[in-house]
């Protein structure tokens, strides 16, 4: 199938440059955010900042350091994240192992399959459901921000799946070893299916990570903001902020500009940390979601 | 009647399923019920239950806002075009990634356009607002090449565009995993045989990778027009600004906007019903054509 002709080669120079060029436009927005986080502020203001700091500074860094709201809401992420996955995981598995068993073996596993398989067809929509969260008084906790969301059906289905694969004979044997069902799911199941199970994990981790409207919704006082609802209302808010004397003398410093970006930066350093993980997870794993021969 | 009737070594798969139903069933179900409000003035210090009922009344002063008619035509509007070009956009990446024939290279592109997908839009939209700011990078090259410079996220007309463009240019990378899959299913004797025939390369993708991806161009353009009443909430609610409400503003956003900042939770979810009436009925459409064509199905 080797194809040497000229008009070959003309194509695939332009089709190696197109995709040059397209690489460069996912990886170069981050480069020029990192370096105006690491630029002085007069560079920035005057427009000289493109790929390399200019004026090399870390003051927007040592600022967000002194930052104690940062921080929190930092902490708060990382809170989330440990307590979501934890949650969502336990949740997905407790149901997955009952919905990947046949009639014979579990009576009512079509209702089952279809109550939850029904919610993702329909929702009550925000309103609605904001409304449940502040019956249930989770308004302004933790637990709001992991509870309502806690099972993912797709997810469950997705494990559900990979469980019936799972040979018969091992379960049997493990009957006849006088194991029940939470011991064949915990002791048996799990260990087996480790590479699906850290695909979920690293996935609901990251959901956790980046989401944020939940946050901004459901707690009302800013204090409880997790890190990327806090820096939504950063980075939405314009230079308005009240003008004190240290605020003033900080900004002969830095500058707007230079300190969102560097929290832009700092926000997306889990994510470039787990990502050459996730690489060898997520395309199996959409493909067993998306399309199913 | 032995429906209800469970047997003793079912029991602990009962059990099991306790809690993620009870957490369903609260948190999916409940929101469902909730929706009655759309039917009631909703006070919040009367619940569900002691708000008055009004009938369709909602609904029918939702009929008479003028920004209602817009924001459902601005929702329809960005989310068709977004359906059209990133189904075009993925499909042309994944057939151009297949022809690059080193792997090194194309395994690296590869790690790099995925990645978009990941970050928030949170991040994202700082980003992009950055550099479409008026001193941002964009605004930098366009002022050294001597045009004046442009604050992109003000203008109304090119608001849903930009929208378009930034969505596109984040998920693209990612939309191709499922089109390569797909071309890697086609028989590489076929090729052979084209090339015998003579077949070029641009033939030879018009008639066989194509065709080849039919199924699956078929079943992701189905699955994706459930989706028409989504124009992408939090990619619009960090990049818009009052200037450009009138052509970015989305139903989704105006829920948010009416229902919980400005307090008017009936007349909110009124819409939000409406809204997530015509999704079930799409949805369930496209699932069941999905099915016919490609015998696709979801469990």
């Amino acid at each position: 199938m080797v194809d040497r002709s000229i008009g070959r080669k003309i194509f695939s120079g332009l089709n190696g440059l197109l995709f040059i060029l397209f690489s460069l436009s996912c990886v170069i927005p981050m480069i020029h955010v990192f370096s105006i986080s690491l630029s002085s502020s007069a560079a920035v203001t005057a427009g000289e900042v493109t790929l390399f700091p200019v004026d090399f500074s870390v003051k927007s860094y040592e600022y967000i350091l002194q930052n104690s709201e940062f921080w929190h809401a930092m902490g708060i992420s990382l809170e989330r994240v440990g307590l979501g996955v934890a949650i969502s995981m336990l949740l997905t598995t407790l149901a997955a192992y009952p919905l990947s068993k046949g009639k014979t073996v579990f009576k009512h596993q079509p209702q089952f399959a279809w109550y939850f398989v029904l919610t993702m067809l329909f929702s009550g929509g925000l309103i609605p459901s904001f409304m449940i969260v502040k019956y249930t008084h989770l308004l302004d906790t933790i637990w709001a921000l992991v509870i309502p969301g806690a099972i993912s059906v797709f997810n469950v289905l997705l494990l559900s799946n990979f469980f019936r694969n799972v040979p018969k004979e091992i379960e049997e044997s493990a009957f006849m070893d006088g194991a029940g069902h939470f011991k064949t799911l915990f002791a048996l199941y799990l260990p087996l299916s480790l590479p699906i199970i850290a695909t979920l994990i690293v996935f609901s981790a990251v959901g956790h990570w980046n989401s944020w409207f939940d946050g901004l919704i459901y707690m009302n006082s800013q204090k409880n903001y997790p890190l990327q609802s806090y820096l939504q209302t950063i980075l939405l808010e314009s230079n308005t902020k009240v003008m004190t004397k240290e605020y003033a003398a900080l900004l002969a410093k830095v500058s707007d500009r230079t300190i969102k970006a560097a929290q832009v930066f700092i926000a997306s350093i889990p994510i470039l940390l787990v990502y050459p993980f996730m690489q060898k997870y997520f395309i199996s794993g959409m493909m067993i979601g998306a399309v199913k021969e | 009647m032995n429906w209800f009737k469970i047997p003793r070594r079912q029991l602990p798969l009962y059990l099991m399923l306790l809690l993620p139903v009870a957490v369903v069933f609260i948190y999916a179900y409940l929101p469902m019920f909730g929706v009655v409000m759309a039917f009631q003035r909703f006070e919040p210090s009367q619940g569900f239950f002691d708000s008055k009922w009004i009938g369709l009344d909602n609904f029918k002063r939702l009929m008479h806002i003028p920004d209602v008619k817009q924001v459902v035509m601005n929702t329809l509007f960005i989310a068709s075009m977004k359906i059209v070009i990133e189904t075009v956009a993925a499909i042309a990446v994944a057939i151009l990634l297949n022809e690059i024939v080193s792997k090194v290279f194309k395994r690296t592109v590869q790690t790099i356009i995925y990645f978009p997908y990941f970050l928030s839009w949170v991040i994202l939209g700082g980003i992009i607002r950055d550099m479409l700011s008026r001193d941002g990078l964009i605004n930098l090259m366009l002022t050294k090449l001597g045009f004046e410079p442009i604050i992109f996220l003000s203008k109304a007309s090119w608001f849903p565009y930009l929208l378009v463009g930034t969505e596109t240019w984040q998920i693209t990378g990612f939309g191709t995993i499922v089109f390569l899959a797909a071309i890697t299913t086609i028989d590489p004797t076929q090729y052979e045989a084209a090339t015998i025939d003579g077949a070029n390369r641009f033939k030879q993708i018009w008639h066989i990778t194509l065709p080849g991806m039919k199924s699956t161009i078929v079943l992701m353009v189905t699955l994706s027009l459930g989706y028409i009443l989504n124009a992408g909430f939090e990619q619009v609610l960090m990049l818009y600004s009052p200037l450009v409400y009138k052509t970015g503003d989305v139903i989704d956003t105006w829920v948010y906007r009416m229902g919980l900042q400005q307090a008017q939770y009936s007349l909110a979810s009124a819409i939000g019903l409406f809204r997530s009436v015509v999704s079930l009925i799409l949805i369930t459409a496209s699932y069941y054509i999905a099915r016919k064509v490609s015998d696709h199905r979801i469990f």
